[in-house]
C-alpha cells in the first residue's frame, strides 16, 4: 500500500470558509436557463419590457429548443404520409377527388404543402430565432472567456472528479515554486494555457484551461445552421427549374417557351436564361437480357446531346445520363424519364393531313406500356381524337387482349380508340396533353364498338368508320424526360454544411478541461504537489488525462507516487477520506 | 458491366444460412449466459437483499448530505461524471451485494470473473459473423459490385454490419449483456432477407449506379448498427433504473438478469457516446444522400419520404443531444429519445422502403 500524504503535507484549508457545494461542479453556458431564475415568477410587475425580456428568455432557453426541435421532428412527418403538392400535384389532386370528405379539411390544414405551411414555417423560424438567440450571447461568453484567465484554484482540489498527490523527494531539491514552473511547463506542452499562480507564496498553484475549440466548434455548428438555411432560401429566390420532354431529333433553347413547366423563384428574372440550345440525337436504352430474373431490366440510358452555349457559339457532343447532369449556361440537365413516341399521321375527313409527328406516350409498367393520347384539332369537319397505349411487344393472351411484354420494340402495336367531335381546346383554358375530355366526343372505335378498336403495326393504316379521315402509323422514336435547374444557393448551402460537420466533430469530441496543481512544503523537506482536474460537459476521458498528467509530472521531477495511480477512482476516494479527516479537525 | 455469377450468388446464400445457424446457437448461449448469471446470483442476492437495501439507503443519505452541507467530501465519490444537472444524481445502483457473481461492471470493462457461456456465445458470434460476411462478400462479387442494391441486400449486409460493430464494440468494452438482443435481431434481419425480400443476383438500375451508392448506404448502415446498441442500452437503462428505485425501497428484484447489466447511470453516458459518434454518422448520410440527389434529380432536397424519414432521424438525435445538455431531461427522458430515434430508423428501414411510394422506391420488393 502506497502511503497516503500526511494531513499536514497540504496545509489545512479549514481555516477558510468551505466552497458552496455546487461549486467543482462547474455550470455550463446555457445563457437563459430562465426557469430557474426566480423573477420569472413576478410576470405581473414586470411591466412590457420585462415581459418581453422574459419572452425572449424563454423563447432562448434550452428547454424551449429542445421542445421546437422534438416539434420539428413530429411536424415533418405528415409530409411522408399525404401526397405534397409540389412533388404531386397530380396525386394530390386526385386524393382530394377520392376523398370529398376529409380532403378539403387536411388542405386547409397544409397538410398537401406541409413545408411551406404557416405552421412548419413557425416552427423552424421560432427555433432559428431561439438559435440565434442562443448562440450570440454564447458566442461574447466565450470570447470573454477565452480571453480571460483560468479560474482560480479551488480550496479543495480533493473534491474535483480526479485528483492524486505526488511527492517530490527532498533530495531532489525542487522547490515549490520551482515545482509550479515546471507543472505550468508540461501543462503548455499538453496544448494548455496556464496561468501561474502565488508564485513566492508558501503554496503556489497552477491554473490550466484547454479545450477552447469545443466551444467554437458548438457555435460554429450552430450558425452554420442558419448558413444552411438562407441558403436554401437565396436559392428558392433567386433559382428555377423547369421541365421539357426532348424527342429524338427536337431540339430544346432555354427560353420561356422552350419549356413545358417552368416554376421560377420569387425573384426570378427571364433575363436569367441563357439562351443555350439542345438537341436530343439519339437516346439509347440498355435492359438486362442475360439475367433470367432481371430479364428486361434497364441496366443502361445513355442520351446523346449536341450542345450550343449561344446560338452562335460552335456545336459540341455531350452525353447524358442518370446520375450524371449535363452542365450547361448556369444550368444543370438531369435525364429524369424517358420513354417511346410512336409518329403517326392523322388525315381528316376531306383527306388533308390533321396531324403528324410523334407522340409522347407515358409509360406504366417496366414493359414500357405506354398510354397514348393523339389530338387533332385541325381536322375537318370534325375535330379527332385517338387515346389508347403503345406497346413495345405486343403479346395476346387467351381472351386476344393484348398486353406488353418487353421494353424493347420486338413487335410495337398501337392499340386505340378514336372520337370524333369537339375536343374542348378552343376556350383557351390550359388542357393537359396527356388526357383526352370526351365529353363534347362521340366514340368511332372501341372494343365495344362493332367497328372495333384500331390494332396498328408500324408502317399501317387504318381508316376510320363513317369517313371521318384514317391515322397511319409511320414509326417509332424515343424520348427523355429532361429536368433542368439552376440553384445559385447550392454550393453555399455545401459550404455551410461542411462548417457545420465540422463544428459539430469538434464540438462533440473536443474536450475542455481544466487542471489546477498547488504545492507545498512538507516540514521534512519534500515538496507536496497536488492536482485536480475538471471536465466542462462530457469528458470520459479525464481520468486518462490525470494519468497522463501526472506521469508528465512524476517523470520531471522523478517524484515518488504518492498512491496507486492507475485506478483515479480509488484516488478520489482516499482524497474523499483525506478531506474528511481535515474537515473533522 | 460484369456478367452475373450465379454460382457465387448460390454460395452467397448457403453462407447466409449457415451463418444463421451460427447465430442461434450463439443466441442460445448468450441467454443461457443470462439465465445462469440470475441463478447464481439470485441466492447471492437473497442473502444480501436486506444488507443492500440498507446499504444504499445510507449512500443516498451521504449524498443528499453531501449537497447541502459542504462538511463532507464523500459523497462526491458517488458522483459519476456527466452533463450538468446530471452530476448532481446519485449512482444510486445497489453494488456490493453480489459482486463477486458477475455484475458488470460500470466502466464497462472486462473483470475477472470468467463467465463460459458467454465466451462460447462471443466466439460463435465471430464465427457466425466470418461466413457472414463470406456470404455478403460472394454476393458482391457475384454482382460484380457493393452488395446493397435491394432490400434482401440492405437486410444481409446491414446485420453483418451489426454484428461486426457489435464484435469491434467487444473488444475495448464489455457488453455482451447486449449480446441476446443483437445476435437476435442479425437473426430476426437474416431471417427477414431470406424469407421476405429475396431477390436473385442482379445488376443495378441506373438510378443506383454511383458512386455515392457506396458513400452514403454504407454510411447510413454503420450509424444505424451503432444506433442499434444504443436502442438496446437505452431500453435496458430504462429497466435498470426502475430496478434501481426498487432496489432502493428495499423491493424485490424481479429481473436479476439485470445483475449483468451495469447501472443505469453507466448505461446512459455509454449510450451517449456511441450515439455522438453515431449522429455524425447520420449527418453524413443526410449530407451525402443531399449531394447524390442533387446529381441524380437536380434539387439536393425535396422533402421525398425517404428524406423526410432521414431528417426527423437526424432531429429527434439532435433532440437527444440537447436532452442530455438540458435540466430535467436527461436520464429516462433522454433515453425515451434515443428508443424513439432507432424506432424511426426501423420505421425508415421497414415500412418506409416497403409501402411508401417515392422517388427513393427500389427496395426491389413485390417487382
Ligand atoms: C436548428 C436547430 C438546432 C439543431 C439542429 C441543434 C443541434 C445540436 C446538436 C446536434 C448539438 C450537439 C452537439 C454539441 O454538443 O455541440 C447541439 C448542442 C447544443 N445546442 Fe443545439 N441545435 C439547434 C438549436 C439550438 C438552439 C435554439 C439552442 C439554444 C437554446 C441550442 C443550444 C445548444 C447547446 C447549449 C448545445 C450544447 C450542449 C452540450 O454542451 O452538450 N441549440 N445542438
Amino acid at each position: 500500500m502506497p502511503s497516503l500524504p500526511p494531513p499536514s503535507a497540504v496545509p489545512p484549508s479549514s481555516a477558510v470558509p468551505p466552497p458552496a457545494p455546487q461549486q467543482p461542479v462547474e455550470k455550463k453556458f446555457v445563457p437563459s436557463t430562465s426557469h430557474t431564475s426566480p423573477d420569472d415568477v413576478a410576470l405581473p410587475r414586470l411591466g412590457l419590457t420585462g415581459t418581453l425580456r422574459w419572452a425572449w428568455r424563454q423563447l432562448t432557453s434550452m428547454r424551449t429548443a429542445l421542445f421546437l426541435l422534438l416539434l420539428l421532428a413530429v411536424a415533418a412527418v405528415p409530409g411522408s404520409l399525404f401526397p405534397q403538392r409540389p412533388a404531386n400535384p397530380s396525386v394530390v389532386t386526385k386524393y382530394l377527388q377520392d376523398h370529398p370528405g376529409i380532403g378539403p379539411v387536411l388542405d386547409w390544414f397544409k397538410l398537401f404543402n406541409v413545408y411551406s405551411s404557416p405552421w412548419f414555417s413557425a416552427i423552424y423560424l421560432l427555433l432559428f430565432i431561439s438559435l440565434i438567440g442562443c448562440v450570440i450571447p454564447r458566442a461574447i461568453a466565450h470570447y470573454k472567456a477565452v480571453r480571460s484567465t483560468p479560474p482560480r484554484t479551488p480550496r479543495r482540489l480533493s473534491r474535483l472528479p480526479e485528483y492524486g498527490t505526488l511527492e517530490i523527494p527532498a533530495a531532489s531539491e525542487v522547490t515549490p515554486r520551482q515545482a509550479m514552473q515546471d507543472a505550468a511547463a508540461a501543462l503548455k506542452s499538453r496544448g494548455y494555457r496556464v496561468d501561474l499562480r502565488d508564485a513566492d507564496g508558501e503554496r503556489p498553484s497552477v491554473g490550466a484551461e484547454r479545450g477552447f475549440l469545443k466551444e467554437v466548434g458548438n457555435l460554429l455548428f450552430h450558425t452554420s445552421l442558419i448558413g444552411v438555411l438562407v441558403s436554401v432560401a437565396l436559392g428558392g429566390l433567386f433559382g428555377y427549374s423547369g421541365q421539357r420532354v426532348l424527342v429524338e431529333g427536337e431540339t430544346f433553347v432555354n427560353t420561356l417557351v422552350g419549356y413545358d413547366t417552368f416554376t421560377p423563384g420569387t425573384s426570378f428574372d427571364s433575363n436569367q436564361l441563357e439562351p443555350y440550345s439542345v438537341r436530343l440525337d439519339r437516346f439509347q436504352v440498355t435492359f438486362d437480357r442475360e439475367s433470367k430474373a432481371h430479364y428486361g431490366q434497364p441496366l443502361d440510358f445513355n442520351a446523346t446531346l449536341t450542345t450550343k452555349s449561344s446560338p452562335t457559339a460552335a456545336e459540341e457532343q455531350q452525353t447524358l445520363k442518370v446520375n450524371d447532369p449535363v452542365a450547361l449556361g448556369g444550368t444543370s440537365i438531369y435525364l429524369v424519364g424517358n420513354g417511346y413516341a410512336p409518329v403517326v399521321t392523322v388525315r381528316d375527313g376531306a383527306g388533308n393531313v390533321a396531324f403528324q409527328g410523334p407522340v409522347v406516350a407515358v409509360p406504366t409498367d417496366g414493359a414500357y406500356t405506354s398510354l397514348i393520347v393523339i389530338k387533332a384539332p385541325d381536322a375537318q369537319p370534325d375535330q379527332l381524337g385517338f387515346v389508347g397505349f403503345f406497346l413495345p411487344t405486343a403479346l395476346q393472351d387467351e381472351k386476344g387482349v393484348a398486353f406488353g411484354s418487353d421494353p424493347d420494340p420486338f413487335n410495337p402495336q398501337l392499340n386505340l380508340n378514336s372520337f370524333y367531335g369537339d375536343l374542348g381546346l378552343d376556350d383557351g383554358t390550359p388542357k393537359n396533353v396527356f388526357t383526352l375530355d370526351t365529353s363534347g366526343l362521340t366514340q368511332l372505335n372501341g372494343r365495344d364498338l362493332d367497328a372495333g378498336g384500331i390494332v396498328l403495326a408500324p408502317g399501317a393504316s387504318y381508316t376510320l368508320p363513317e369517313g371521318k379521315g384514317s391515322i397511319s402509323f409511320d414509326g417509332i422514336k424515343r424520348y427523355v424526360a429532361l429536368d433542368i435547374h439552376h440553384n445559385p444557393g447550392q454550393l453555399a448551402a455545401l459550404v455551410f454544411a461542411v462548417l457545420a460537420l465540422a463544428g459539430l466533430v469538434g464540438s462533440l469530441f473536443l474536450t475542455r478541461r481544466r487542471v489546477w496543481v498547488r504545492t507545498g512544503s512538507h516540514p521534512d523537506g519534500r515538496t507536496m504537489v497536488e492536482y485536480g482536474l475538471l471536465a466542462r460537459g462530457e469528458d470520459h476521458r479525464l481520468a486518462g488525462e490525470a494519468t497522463a498528467i501526472r506521469k508528465a509530472l512524476a517523470q520531471r521531477w522523478l517524484a515518488e507516487p504518492s498512491e496507486v495511480a492507475e485506478d483515479s477512482k480509488e484516488a478520489q476516494r482516499s482524497a474523499g477520506r483525506v478531506d474528511a479527516t481535515q474537515d473533522g479537525k | 458491366m460484369p456478367a452475373i455469377n450465379e454460382s457465387l450468388a448460390l454460395y452467397s446464400e448457403r453462407f447466409i444460412l449457415l451463418a444463421g445457424i451460427a447465430y442461434a446457437i450463439a443466441f442460445i448461449a448468450f441467454t443461457w449466459d443470462l439465465v445462469q448469471n440470475s441463478k447464481t446470483t439470485r441466492n447471492v442476492l437473497q442473502q444480501s437483499q436486506a444488507a443492500a437495501g440498507g446499504q444504499v439507503r445510507t449512500r443516498e443519505t451521504v449524498a443528499a448530505a453531501s449537497r447541502t452541507s459542504a462538511a463532507s467530501g464523500a459523497g462526491f465519490t458517488e458522483v459519476a461524471t456527466g452533463p450538468e444537472g446530471r452530476a448532481e444524481r446519485p449512482a444510486s445502483r445497489p453494488t456490493g451485494a453480489g459482486a463477486g457473481a458477475g455484475t458488470a461492471d460500470d466502466s464497462m470493462r472486462y473483470g475477472s470473473v470468467r463467465r463460459n457461456p458467454a465466451r462460447i456465445a462471443v466466439a460463435l458470434t465471430a464465427l457466425a459473423a466470418l461466413i457472414h460476411a463470406a456470404g455478403v462478400v460472394c454476393r458482391g462479387l457475384a454482382a460484380g459490385r457493393v452488395p446493397w442494391g435491394n432490400m434482401y441486400e440492405f437486410c444481409t449486409t446491414g446485420g453483418m454490419v451489426v454484428a461486426v460493430v457489435f464484435l469491434l464494440v467487444l473488444t475495448r468494452r464489455d457488453l455482451r449483456f447486449l449480446g441476446t438482443f443483437v445476435v437476435g435481431l442479425v437473426l430476426v434481419m437474416i431471417t427477414a432477407a431470406s424469407v421476405a425480400f429475396w431477390t436473385p443476383v442482379g445488376h443495378l438500375v441506373p438510378a443506383l449506379q454511383s458512386y455515392w451508392l457506396v458513400i452514403h448506404v454504407s454510411i447510413a448502415v454503420m450509424s444505424s448498427a451503432l444506433f442499434t446498441l444504443t436502442f438496446a442500452m437505452s431500453v435496458l437503462q430504462l429497466l435498470q433504473s426502475r430496478r434501481e428505485a426498487a432496489g432502493a425501497d428495499g423491493r424485490t428484484d424481479r429481473l436479476p438478469f439485470l445483475r449483468l447489466v451495469p447501472s443505469a447511470l453507466s448505461l446512459e453516458n455509454m449510450a451517449y457516446r456511441i450515439n455522438a459518434i453515431a449522429f455524425v454518422g447520420w449527418t453524413l448520410t443526410l449530407m451525402f444522400g443531399s449531394i447524390w440527389a442533387e446529381k441524380a434529380w437536380g434539387r439536393f432536397w425535396g422533402w421525398d419520404t425517404k428524406e423526410v424519414w432521414t431528417f426527423v432521424i437526424w432531429v429527434v438525435y439532435a433532440g437527444y443531444l440537447h436532452a442530455r445538455a438540458t435540466r430535467g431531461w436527461t436520464g429516462a427522458r433522454a433515453a425515451w429519445l434515443s428508443i424513439v430515434g432507432y424506432l424511426c430508423v426501423v420505421f425508415n428501414f421497414t415500412i418506409v422502403n416497403i409501402y411508401f411510394s417515392g422517388l427513393h422506391s427500389y427496395a426491389g420488393v413485390g417487382s
